[in-house]
């Protein structure tokens, strides 16, 4: 076995420190080392989005990552979303949308989307579709998680003031 | 997936020499095949060596004549997101957008779809087309090699043992011309080309001065078909010299059936896929000042 590594990182904006071996995905990193278990995994290679984490200012697939290449990086995972007892506008929007079922998908919809809003405030049904494309979701027929990220995106702006 | 060490040079000459001293490492840039095939078993490496900390594969420089270098490890959003991409090489820009969706977007480069050798890959007929030169360094110096030429089998490339890709040269495009890369595609995104076609055409005194074609998924390799451009010098460009050419793209193609589509649904798609990837180029070539 090859000598574990120290990665130092920022999670969810706290400083976080973990010891793992070379091989290990940085999803395997989060879930079974640092123990935040809110990122899924689905397919394993990387088509499913059911993993996707924030890595600096991108999303990523962590199962496609090694945890040692998210050394000085931070990594925003859907714990981070919440404000305390206080949900992310989308993960409020999801749950008023029924936009889940069984939820294994929900928190890389949820960290995909969050992006997404980042880039696009106000996004047309079809900016939606294609950034989400490489999340899927075999319960929910797509049509009301699209639903939900443009009433988050509605919510967000109305709160803000924004005129996008 | 079995054990390996981890190695992250901070330059060029480091990483060459890591890579002589280590037969058994793998290239890492995006990971998005590596670290599927490492996973799965279908390759292995003692030593996996990540190239993105090397200042020349993360480049992506536009020189003062338009001229276009980008680093072997630049992932694909940085090319769609580049102003200066968008402006000159909008082919470009659109293609590093198709390739897989957002998230692999975020990690994928052009140089690894081009070192992965896959006959799909969605860049590699593009980079034809716009005649790329591929610059490779080892420890017996550095070369380059046109990117026709580099792909020799599904998976394989002439990357010798040592050497590694470290950027994608495309040359100033000429005034007048255009290029554009289309692909068939059941999904409207996140899927493999039944068949791709990557174009280029330059237009002077309202004839055809140059064109390059080439088609993925349709052979071992993506595959350049220098006839098909050859037959357009010095014609007008009518949609019959197009459709002509896009003939004789057909058939240079040897495709297979598979789960994607049979080989004779595909050889149709080489002919409509080339005419219109010319007629998008041709298109631009006409808007392109």
């Amino acid at each position: 076995m090859s000598a574990k590594v120290q990665v130092q990182t920022t999670i969810n904006n706290e400083p976080v420190e973990f010891l793992c071996e070379p091989r290990q995905s940085l999803l395997e990193c989060l879930r079974d080392i640092v123990g935040l278990t809110g990122t899924k995994e689905g397919c394993g290679d990387g088509n499913c989005g059911s993993c996707t984490v924030k890595l600096g200012d991108r999303i990523v697939t962590s199962c496609l990552v090694l945890g040692v290449e998210a050394a000085g990086q931070s990594i925003t995972t859907v714990e981070g979303l919440a404000h305390g007892n206080t949900l992310h506008p989308l993960q409020k929007a999801f749950l008023e949308n029924a936009a889940l079922q069984c939820g294994i998908c929900t928190p890389g919809f949820l960290i995909a989307a969050d992006a997404l809003l980042q880039k696009h405030p106000q996004p047309t049904e079809e900016q939606t579709r294609f950034w989400l494309a490489n999340n899927l979701c075999r319960c929910t027929g797509y049509d009301k998680i699209i639903r939900a990220v443009q009433a988050a995106a509605h919510e967000i702006n109305a709160n803000s003031g924004a005129a996008q | 997936m079995k054990a390996f060490d981890y190695a992250a040079p901070a330059s060029l000459p480091e990483a060459v020499g890591l890579l002589a001293s280590q037969p058994a490492a793998r290239l890492l840039a995006g990971g998005t095949d590596l670290l599927v095939q490492l996973r799965s078993g279908r390759k292995q490496a003692d030593v996996v060596i990540d190239v993105k900390k090397i200042p020349e594969l993360n480049e992506i420089t536009l020189a003062a004549d338009h001229s276009l270098t980008i680093g072997a490890a630049v992932p694909c959003y940085r090319l769609t997101d580049h102003p200066a991409v968008q402006a000159h090489y909008p082919a470009l820009a659109e293609v590093a957008s198709w390739i897989g969706g957002t998230q692999i977007q975020g990690r994928a480069s052009l140089g690894g779809n081009l070192c992965n050798s896959a006959p799909s890959a969605d860049s590699i007929p593009l980079l034809i087309a716009l005649s790329a030169s591929a610059h490779i360094a080892g420890s017996a110096g550095r070369r380059s090699v046109p990117v026709e030429a580099f792909c020799t089998a599904p998976g394989r490339n002439l990357l010798a043992p040592g050497e590694l890709l470290v950027s994608l040269h495309i040359p100033a495009p000429a005034p007048h011309s255009g290029a554009a890369y289309l692909r068939f595609i059941p999904r409207n995104e996140m899927d493999i080309a039944v068949v791709g076609a990557g174009a280029s055409l330059t237009l002077a005194n309202g004839v055809i001065a140059a064109a390059r074609l080439a088609l993925s998924s349709v052979a071992p390799t993506p595959l350049f078909v220098p006839a098909a451009g050859d037959s357009l010098v010095g014609q007008a460009p009518t949609p019959a010299a197009l459709e002509a050419a896009a003939r004789l793209a057909q058939a240079a193609a040897s495709p297979i059936s598979d789960m994607r589509g049979s080989a004779a649904y595909r050889r149709h798609l080489c002919a409509v896929m080339a005419r219109r990837a010319l007629e998008l180029a041709l298109t631009r070539a006409q808007e392109n000042h």
